[in-house]
């Protein structure tokens, strides 16, 4: 099993998508991080590219992957190994890529330029965000015939969660706004990974705002460390389900 | 014993030998002595725990404590009344008066003096510290003032200061009350290099007192920093504010206040850190304003104010506002938000900054949609508003923004 993320991790690290990626990411870091003296503006910047850049790609790229070396799947599965062993190690290999390759583009420029505590959960979130989705990523390669259904249903996902959430979010908060609707907004909340990330973001950098709006949602939730547990707990949630669902239907599929 | 017949031999010298000095222990009682001082005498106090309270001293006298000895109230009782004029009292430290509803307990006391100095006392546990009532040209400088109140209604203030003229409060510490600096109808006073900090209402609270300065003074932790109400010519220099976390927590909060600067303060870390309501014609120039939930809040009652030359940075929000109507200047202030272009290089910025954002005006009407601030959506909808504003006031504006941060 060690074997096979073991090659698997070096196969896409030397892949040239995972390298124009970390470049990129690289690139971006150093001259948002070097504009100005002004550090936050700079953290905000990132946070924005890392929401954005990191779902999508890590989505559509494990996804694409996953469809390409599904023969070498099938070459392993007739030697005798276990399915869920080889699914879990083809997992492992390609998050801890992906998160290599954002450690080092995003979090490395950050400990140099500006090492903070915030950067430290900007960090953090975007490891964590990569883990889920490419966690969903392998889980659209299970449940797709094909691969390029598959790599549809990998856009489809990852902009859902990064645009068309929020939208529905807002409109749903507009329009029962006369309600007690905080306590919903805070579980829904957490039906997205990428507004749970911001969350903890939001909460490093802008607690004195949320300090200042009354009303037991910012008080309770986003006034004290309960925030950042209940973020941090139901993105590791947002790990482990869609893999576990992921090895269950695998387990049973017809190759 | 032989305290005191030291005492009663210095009593027995001839009236000429003015201006004596009077040692007194824990073993006599201070009031006797007081009570046979005459004008201009100094009491020196020797170290120990003294259980004697309502100390009333009816001379000019100086009082010196060595070693700071401790005067007890027992949880029951206030300690000094100060009703005489010229009196000074220094390095002594005060404790444990009682609380009641009845009387403002109070550490010490001035009542209808003036020329009284108390410095470089301890005043711990307090309901009041040091309490000053119509009293003149008043020192107080280089106090420790701590206590631990948890609420406004059980607790009483640092430094009190009701109906007097001409204070100096300086360089004191005041921690753990209702407000650190309390001043009703005091005018042309000053306070300066005082730090109060983790009061449970305010650092420092102004009712009708004109004409104060405060200056240099450092305010943390406290409800809110200095709340100014009802008072005009107030100056406010060069103080820092920081920390003042909460839904009604500001770095100042100015009710109906007019004709005042406030002028080269910080202002970090405060959820507000100016509310203006009701005052008109304040300067305010040259402030840092960094890392706050909103900079300033400015509610339309307000008029006639000037914002300029201020550097706001890392702000959430910069300005926040409750109407449409805008009657205040904002002018060459640095906005580390703005977008703009100099294309004449003259360090000035070619079209106007809004400082008060979309989402701000949004999240003030449905404060949950605070949670999706920050997200690509809301960035969307706050460029779309850069370029067609049609929620945000459009009067509201700074039309010389600066390019360049102001070195303060």
């Amino acid at each position: 099993m060690l074997t096979v993320s073991k090659y698997v991790f070096l196969d896409l690290l030397k892949n040239r998508s995972i390298l124009v990626y970390t470049a990129v990411l690289a690139v971006l870091s150093f001259t948002l991080l070097g504009l100005d003296g002004n550090s936050a503006k700079g953290l905000l910047s990132l946070l924005n590219i890392t929401l954005l850049f990191v779902p999508v790609i890590t989505t559509l790229f494990s996804a694409i992957y996953f469809f390409n070396s599904l023969e070498f799947i099938e070459l392993l599965l007739s030697q005798p190994v276990k399915r869920a062993g080889i699914l879990l190690s083809e997992y492992a290999g390609m998050a801890l890529s992906l998160s290599a390759a954002f450690v080092v583009g995003v979090g490395a420029p950050l400990m140099v330029l500006l090492p903070i505590g915030a950067s430290f959960v900007l960090i953090l979130t975007g490891v964590l965000l990569t883990f889920i989705f490419t966690s969903i990523g392998l889980l659209i390669f299970v449940i797709s015939r094909d691969k390029t259904r598959g790599i549809g249903a990998a856009i489809i996902v990852s902009l859902f969660f990064t645009l068309l959430f929020d939208g529905l979010m807002m409109a749903f908060i507009f329009s029962f706004s006369d309600y007690p609707i905080e306590k919903a907004v805070v579980g829904m909340i957490g039906l997205n990974p990428v507004d749970l990330a911001r969350i903890l973001m939001l909460l490093q950098l802008d607690v004195a705002v949320l300090m200042g709006y009354s009303g037991a949602l910012f008080k309770d939730f986003l006034g004290s460390s309960a925030g950042s547990i209940y973020s941090v707990a139901c993105m590791l949630l947002w790990i482990v389900v869609p893999l576990l669902l992921a090895l269950r239907i695998f387990r049973k599929k017809d190759l | 014993m032989i305290r005191i017949l030291t005492i009663l031999s210095f009593l027995m010298l001839p009236a000429a030998a003015f201006a004596t000095v009077i040692r007194t222990g824990p073993d006599s009682l201070l009031q006797h002595v007081l009570d046979r001082a005459r004008p201009g005498d100094t009491i020196l106090i020797a170290p120990g725990t003294y259980k004697q309270h309502d100390i009333v001293v009816r001379t000019p006298v100086t009082i010196i404590g060595e070693n700071y000895p401790v005067f007890d109230g027992e949880d029951k009782y206030q300690l000094f009344i100060i009703a005489a004029d010229r009196v000074s009292i220094s390095g002594i430290t005060v404790q444990q008066t009682g609380r009641s509803s009845m009387v403002d307990m109070a550490g010490i006391r001035l009542q209808n003096v003036s020329r009284v100095t108390v410095s470089n006392c301890r005043v711990i546990n307090t309901t009041y510290g040091i309490y000053l009532q119509n009293s003149k040209n008043c020192v107080i400088t280089n106090n420790e003032i701590k206590s631990s109140a948890t609420d406004e209604l059980q607790s009483g203030n640092g430094v009190h200061a009701w109906k007097s003229d001409s204070l100096l409060i300086r360089a004191n510490n005041i921690s753990g009350h209702r407000d650190g600096i309390y001043f009703e109808f005091v005018t042309g006073s000053v306070i300066t290099g005082n730090n109060s900090r983790n009061n449970v209402r305010y650092g420092l609270h102004f009712m009708f007192s004109h004409n104060d300065t405060y200056i240099r003074n450092t305010f943390q932790h406290n409800g809110a920093g200095v709340a100014v109400m009802y008072s005009k010519h107030v100056v406010m220099v060069s103080n820092i504010f920081e920390e003042h976390w909460g839904d009604a927590s500001y770095g100042i909060l100015l009710k109906d206040i007019s004709d005042s600067r406030i002028e080269f303060n910080r202002f970090a870390h405060n959820t507000i850190g100016i509310f203006m309501e009701g005052s008109n014609r304040i300067r305010i120039l040259a402030n840092a304003f960094t890392a706050n939930g909103w900079a300033m809040r400015v509610q339309a009652s307000c008029e006639s104010n000037t914002i300029e030359n201020n550097n706001f940075r890392e702000n959430s929000f910069d300005v926040a506002t409750n109407g449409t109507l805008m009657l205040n200047t904002y002018r060459n202030n640095y906005w580390d938000k703005y977008e703009g272009y100099d294309l004449n290089r003259d360090g000035t910025g070619d079209v106007p900054y809004h400082p008060v954002s979309v989402y701000s005006i949004l999240s003030e009407k449905i404060p949950t949609s605070m949670i999706l601030y920050r997200s690509f959506l809301t960035n969307i909808i706050d460029q779309a508003e850069k370029i067609m504003p049609s929620i945000i006031p459009d009067q509201l504006r700074d039309d010389t923004p600066k390019m360049k941060k102001w070195k303060l």
